[in-house]
């Protein structure tokens, strides 16, 4: 007679019948994870793998999740929309539970998140990752029926925003004006504007050469800004204009009607095509919860990530305050991991780390076998986050002629950095 | 290059507080750490009605695109003269109008 424990026993069941629902009913706890994306996809799988005696919910309202890192390259011509949309199959197939559903409420008291269907999830850990919103009341006339003129394409959601932008950029008339309003920190990616700066100019330099491109800009300063500004005058010469805030580059207001994006100073600028990157704020489900202060972000510790307003309920991604972490998909990543283990320490254990490493690594690309990258190292203190002196570092700069086959290779080290973080999220 | 740029309401109520803010476009090039060639502003002045708001005197702290927001009680319509003076005599210059309603 054999015996089955009880995790050999599911395990078992699992892998002849393929039903994960019976492997989840051995359980030493629930965890529930909301958002999907680069913080809760990396939570979900790592949960899973590590502590398989825990049963991993993952509650995420998209069937499939379109990354915004690689987005801008659907704009340059070297990705399409289907190389950057992942499955959740391959979680599903580990055991996990995915509802295809959005969070509509969290009750830390209760431990239980609503779903908009209507049904209740009991958790003993929840981990939110929710991503960001947008505060469409921020930019006067930029509202989500707006989006449908002047694209944002700061979401994946289905896609269909940056597809969007793809199709207006190749209907712009020949000479026309491409112009981004981008915001003031923080928000979601901080070089992510600039790379698609760059690469809506390796589009148009193909396509429509004597086009211009108008990058105005609520900041006076950004993420690798000399690194960047390198490529575009390498690469593009004076196709790309970026007006900073000193410059009278915050845009205030848009006109979706006449095509117009309006600057602090009233400056009325025509575009032929307008991308809108929206002031943000942490998404909904944590600003409704009372988990977002009055800052519109999310307060955690650092060490756990749990909600310095909510016990049991860590807060991961772009939606926590965790500068100087950028908002960032490997950050978002890496700090997953830690999130996942502090919250369930008490569940399983082992014990938490006390002494967490993040890491950050953010490629961009400025053009065709041209990319670059900044690296942080991050640790934490009892007052929060702090960044590693003397570590990380950026690519070098200097003329293309010295640094060609440099920013090739970092180009490689970005796909593959691609590659290795989706399949950590999804497979 | 040297583009004025002024904020104000177009009317106010009487005796209201109104926000008005400036920027020009300009390089501000100090040539203490440079060998780019002094271009620098001297003075900005504000009038209302012909009479002072006040003066400000540029110095080499003064960033780039220097750009000043203040506030003024409008007791009556007021005619603004925004003047910045540079160190080669040069002046840019630029007039709005608040209305009272």
């Amino acid at each position: 007679m054999t015996t089955f424990t009880r995790r050999s026993f599911g395990a078992l069941i699992g892998a002849t019948l393929a039903a994960p629902g019976l492997v989840r009913a051995q359980t030493a706890g629930r965890l529930v994870i909301v958002g999907g994306g680069f913080g809760g996809a990396s939570a979900t799988r790592f949960a899973r793998i590590n502590y398989p005696e825990v049963e991993v919910t993952l509650v995420e309202p998209w069937p499939t999740f379109v990354t915004c890192p690689y987005g801008n390259l659907i704009l340059g011509g070297n990705r399409t929309l289907p190389e950057i949309t992942h499955s959740y199959d391959g979680l599903r197939a580990r055991g996990v539970n995915v509802v295809q559903d959005r969070a509509a409420d969290i009750d830390p008291v209760a431990k239980t998140v609503s779903l908009e269907s209507g049904t209740v999830l009991d958790y003993d850990k929840l981990i939110v990752s929710p991503g960001i919103g947008f505060r469409w009341d921020a930019i006067e006339g930029y509202d989500e029926a707006a989006s449908q003129v002047f694209p944002h394409a700061w979401m994946g959601g289905d896609g269909s925003q940056i597809t969007l932008l793809r199709q207006q950029l190749e209907a712009m008339p020949q000479g026309g004006v491409f112009g981004i309003s981008i915001p003031g920190n923080p928000f979601r990616c901080p070089p992510g504007p600039y790379e698609r700066i760059s690469m809506v100019a390796q589009y148009l330099k193909q396509n429509n050469p004597t086009a211009k491109i108008l990058a105005f800009d609520a900041k006076d300063g950004f993420s690798k800004q000399g690194l960047f500004q390198d490529a575009w005058g390498e690469l593009y010469g004076d196709m790309i204009e970026w007006i900073p805030l000193s410059a009278d580059g915050q845009i205030v207001r848009v006109d979706v009607e006449n095509k117009l994006f309006i600057s602090d100073f009233g400056e009325e600028h025509r575009v032929d095509v307008g991308n809108v990157v929206p002031p943000q704020y942490a998404a909904s489900i944590v600003r409704d919860t009372g988990l977002a202060n009055e800052t519109g972000w999310v307060p955690v510790n650092a060490r756990t990530f749990e909600s310095a307003a909510a016990a049991d309920v860590h807060v991961i991604g772009d939606a926590n305050i965790a500068s100087p972490l950028p908002k960032s998909g490997y950050v978002a990543n890496s700090t997953s991991k830690t999130a996942v283990a502090a919250a369930l320490a008490d569940v399983t254990g082992p014990e938490a780390p006390s002494d967490p490493v993040y890491f950050n690594t953010c490629y961009s690309h400025g053009g065709e076998d041209y990319s670059f990258s900044v690296v942080g190292i991050y640790r934490t203190t009892d007052e929060g986050f702090v960044e590693t002196p003397d570590s990380g570092g950026i690519s070098p700069r200097g003329p293309l002629s010295e640094l060609a086959e440099n920013r090739r290779l970092e180009s490689g080290y970005a796909d593959a950095w691609y590659e290795s973080i989706t399949r950590d999220m999804f497979s | 290059m040297a583009t004025p740029r002024i904020r104000l309401p177009r009317s106010a109520s009487e005796g209201e507080e109104i926000e008005v803010r400036t920027l020009i476009d300009h390089p501000m090039i100090t040539a203490v750490s440079t060998s780019d060639p002094r271009d620098m502003l001297a003075t900005f002045a504000v009038t209302m009605n012909g009479e002072t708001v006040f003066t400000y005197d540029f110095g080499n702290g003064s960033a780039a695109n220097p750009t000043f927001t203040f506030y003024v009680r409008a007791a009556a319509p007021g005619d603004f003269s925004f003047v910045w003076t540079h160190e080669d005599g040069t002046e840019y210059l630029a007039d709005e109008s608040v209305a009272i309603s």
